[in-house]
């Protein structure tokens, strides 16, 4: 048997890791287009922060890893996939047989569609490339616009802040992470920011970027054109379905899996960024976030190997680090129709917390610069707990979800 | 087999010793607020809940580290941040469902309850054997993790 996975994002190498956990004898390889040993994307913001360096990025730090589990590595790009004959066509000009197929391809920054955005020093910052091209033009006092405040964007606000660099973000939504904050929020984190001495413009789009003499121009709507030494892009991904366009694989916003993780394709199986399956509060989406890469990762592998594992839905969680302020939001934060919400907003210490409830489940919410036990929020809302008395607890102070779970487990 | 925390919520009389005793062992200070265990006091109920990580078998926290910064001590089975490894960006705080990984704000690493390499001092310092340190996989564990279990994207059927 031989098991084949597209993609060593960390999707790609958890899933290699669980199938050869339960699976000592088959064949696992792991085909990748970057160059280098496997990383994780979610490092490069400290990359770029100084804080670590190229090797701190790495999924995993043994480098005999991958051989002492057996695992095959070949880094090359799969052009594409003929599901009748159960092969890949490699970029190196070979093909490839497999058994079990995984892809985690992951997904990859979309240019927005305006003139410009191919000129030098205009970059996005998704790969370990990307990176080094900003770190070669991001030099303290140097002039870096910022294109989009949202989640990508603002998670490398802060690494470019401390590399010293003269930073202006501009959004087109009328204020930051537009999809993880509300508006208070999303309010507080971009008072934040100015505070820190970043230029904040909102509802404002750039719509075309010109070479000049010192640096490039950007024009703006509404504004004033503004210079810059080096335009960082972060305007959204998409899924990197290309190499699958004759494959018979049902695309819909990213490869379409069941609670399997199975495609619509015999034998082959998607897991990370790359797949659209089911959400948490029901329907299907794509989950681009790091902890559904790896628990997609873990439930197609198990079934690659003949363990039935039901993904019960990906649940939408993320944290942001603005500069010191932290902002956490889980599930449906922007509530449901008939749900009621509880908030409390203590402006003096910076702290926030919003709940969304249905019925007396809670069923998402946020929280601003709290950080301790941020994750009951997750045991809350998934285990489904009837809250009884203490929705009304809740309702009256939302800070104390920690204390609802401990006294809800039994 | 590993042996485990055991906690008692009955026998706890909220006197934090445990923290006091968790806070000095890791920061040298007697500071609950560093404490890796949190008791919960519940006045309407006089109840008192020692809460600390259960060392999950299968973690959240260390699957969703992007770095490999969260390792198994293979003596104690205790899933250990790694400070040398972890960049501080808090993923694990919101994967763990039992809201027992914390971000530190000072060091810009997270903390969480590692058994104190098998000598664990909140329950030395326990006066009442509210907290003890057990041989085996302790049933209260097991009834928290299948609570949480819930929680797993990945229940198996
Ligand atoms: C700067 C930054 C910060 C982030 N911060 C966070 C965060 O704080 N929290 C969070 O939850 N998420 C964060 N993310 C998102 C997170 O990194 C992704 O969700 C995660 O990487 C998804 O993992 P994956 O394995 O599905 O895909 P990827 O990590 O994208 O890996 C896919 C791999 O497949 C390769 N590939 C694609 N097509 C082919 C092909 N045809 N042939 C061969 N190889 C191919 C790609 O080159 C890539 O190496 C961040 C991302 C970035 C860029
Ligand atoms: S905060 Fe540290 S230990 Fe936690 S997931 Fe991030 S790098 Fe890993």
């Amino acid at each position: 048997m031989r098991h084949v996975i597209v993609g060593r994002g960390p999707a790609g190498v958890v899933a290699a890791e669980t199938l050869r956990a339960h699976d000592r004898a088959s064949e696992v390889l792991l085909i990748g287009d970057e160059p280098g040993p496997a990383y994780s994307r979610m490092a490069i913001p400290y990359l770029l922060a100084r804080q670590i360096r190229e090797e701190g990025t790495w999924l995993r730090h043994d480098t005999t890893h991958f051989e002492r589990q057996r695992v095959g590595q070949l880094e090359t790009r799969v052009e594409a996939l003929n599901a009748e004959s159960k092969t890949l066509a490699l970029a190196n000009g070979t093909t490839l047989d497999y058994d079990r197929l995984l892809l985690a391809t992951g997904s990859s920054p979309v240019d927005p569609p305006i003139e410009g955005v191919d000129l030098p020093r205009v970059h996005h910052c998704w790969t370990l490339e990307d990176a080094h091209h900003i770190m070669e033009s991001a030099e303290a006092g140097s002039r870096v616009v910022l294109m989009g405040a949202g989640f990508i964007g603002c998670i490398i606000m802060e690494a470019l802040k401390l590399r010293g660099v003269r930073l202006t973000v501009v959004e087109a939504g009328d204020r930051m992470v537009p999809r993880m904050m509300d508006q208070v929020a999303g309010n507080l984190i971009k008072q934040w920011c100015i505070d820190q001495g970043i230029e904040v413009c909102t509802s404002t789009r750039i719509t075309r970027i010109e070479p000049g003499d010192e640096g490039l121009w950007l024009h703006c709507e509404p504004g004033e054109p503004m210079q810059a030494d080096l335009v960082v892009v972060a305007t959204g991904v998409r899924p990197n379905v290309g190499f699958l366009q004759e494959s018979g694989v049902e695309i819909g916003n990213g490869i379409r899996v069941d609670a399997h993780q199975r495609s619509s394709v015999d034998d082959v199986y998607a897991a990370g960024d790359v797949c659209e399956g089911a959400s948490w509060q029901g329907g299907r989406g794509v989950h681009a976030i790091q902890p559904m890469a790896v628990e997609t990762a873990r439930v197609a592998a198990l079934n690659m190997v003949g363990r039935e594992a039901t993904h019960v839905g990906s649940l939408d969680m993320n944290v942001l680090d603005t500069l010191g302020l932290i902002s956490v939001s889980y599930g449906q934060w922007m509530g449901v129709e008939g749900g009621d919400s509880a908030s409390l907003l203590d402006e003096r210490s910076g702290r926030y917390v919003k709940l969304r409830f249905d019925g007396d489940h809670l069923i998402g919410g946020i929280t601003l610069g709290i950080t301790e036990h941020v994750g009951a929020l997750r045991g809350l809302i998934q285990s489904r707990r009837h809250l009884g008395v203490w929705k009304k607890h809740l309702m009256e102070n939302p800070t104390r979800f920690m204390e609802a779970w401990v006294s809800t487990v039994p | 087999m590993y042996r485990s925390l055991s906690i008692d919520p009955d026998k706890c009389t909220g006197c934090l010793q445990c923290e006091m005793a968790c806070s000095y062992e890791y920061e040298g200070v007697f500071n609950p607020a560093h404490s890796r265990i949190k008791v919960f006091t519940f006045h309407q109920e006089g109840r008192f809940v020692p809460y600390t990580c259960t060392q999950c078998a299968d973690a959240w926290c260390q699957h969703a580290c992007p770095v490999d910064a969260i390792r198994v001590d293979a003596e104690t089975g205790a899933k250990e941040i790694k400070e040398n490894l972890c960049v501080g960006c808090k993923v694990c705080t919101i994967a763990c469902p039992f809201g027992t990984v914390n971000y530190n704000h000072d060091r810009g690493k997270v903390l969480k309850c590692d058994l104190c390499g098998g000598d664990p001092a909140c329950a030395r310092a326990c006066p009442t054997q509210a907290i003890t340190y057990v041989d085996g996989d302790w049933a209260g564990y097991e009834k928290m993790r299948a609570w949480a279990a819930r929680t797993d994207n990945a229940t198996h059927a």
